[in-house]
């Protein structure tokens, strides 16, 4: 069983649901980090349905969104669905002002994304 | 501009390495002032993010996180405002080079949106010197 330091991983049906441990997702180590576990789940584990629940995140820096941007790239290259939820207010406004709410696949709640793959 | 009207009820300035998680800890003094004087949420969370991006951009652009050169990080926080200046030894750049992130040909590069939110959450920006100073303000909305 793959041990994972910033994530926790859980499967509901064929979806990997993944929260993130980090509540600030800004330290340069712990991003670099949180993004070899992310990209080990599409390139190692062979995940091809991945919900990304952001419910324990209260801030997350740019470095973070270029994390995610790649891990969106990764999910395509393989043929997979990446989805986004739980997203609070003050970052869903910096994925619109970004506008990389139209990159991703942003839904209200779990459910609600659970229901969209 | 401050004003007249402006008290100040905390300031710092400082010079520290090019050291992110040093930058980092004295911007959790600036929002712990900023909690102190019940400023909103959003306020709070915007003014960590664009000075968070600042400082990277001093650190990792301007200084090319070079160990030998320095930031200086001066800050005054009012009840009403919050006034940040922060300065590398780079050689400077033009922010109006940049191209914009939010273009579909660029959305998908992973980085180059530091200006871009600082610009989204502060009230101004201001590149001196020849970009290596930037000046944040934030009048609080809440």
């Amino acid at each position: 069983m793959t041990a994972y330091r910033r994530l926790d991983v859980n499967e509901v049906g064929d979806v990997t649901v993944v929260r993130f441990r980090d509540h600030k997702i800004i330290e340069d180590v712990n991003i670099q980090e949180l993004g070899q576990e992310m990209f080990r789940l599409v390139e190692t584990d062979g995940r091809r349905s991945l919900l990304l629940d952001f419910s324990s995140v209260d801030f997350l820096s740019s470095a973070a969104l270029g994390k995610l941007i790649t891990l969106d790239k990764k999910m395509k290259a393989h043929g997979g669905v990446l989805k986004l939820s739980n997203i609070r207010a003050e970052i869903y406004e910096v994925f619109a002002i970004t506008k990389l709410n139209r990159l991703f696949d942003i839904r209200k709640d779990e459910a609600d994304a659970l229901a969209a793959f | 501009m401050p004003t007249s009207h402006d008290t100040w009820t905390w300031q710092c300035d400082q010079v520290i390495p090019s050291d992110a998680v040093v930058g980092r800890q004295l911007l959790d003094d600036v929002l712990r002032h900023l909690e102190s004087l019940h400023w909103g949420r959003h306020d709070i969370f915007g003014v960590h993010l664009a000075v968070d991006e600042a400082l990277v951009n001093a650190i990792f652009h301007g200084n090319a996180h070079d160990e030998t050169k320095r930031v200086r990080f001066a800050c005054r926080v009012s009840p009403q405002r919050i006034h940040v200046e922060i300065t590398d030894e780079g050689p400077g750049f033009d922010p109006d080079s940049l191209p914009d992130p939010t273009t579909p040909c660029r959305r998908g590069c992973p980085g180059g949106r530091g200006v871009l939110l600082m610009r989204a959450f502060m009230s101004r920006v201001e590149f001196c010197d020849h970009g290596s100073r930037v000046v944040l303000e934030k009048e609080r909305d809440t």
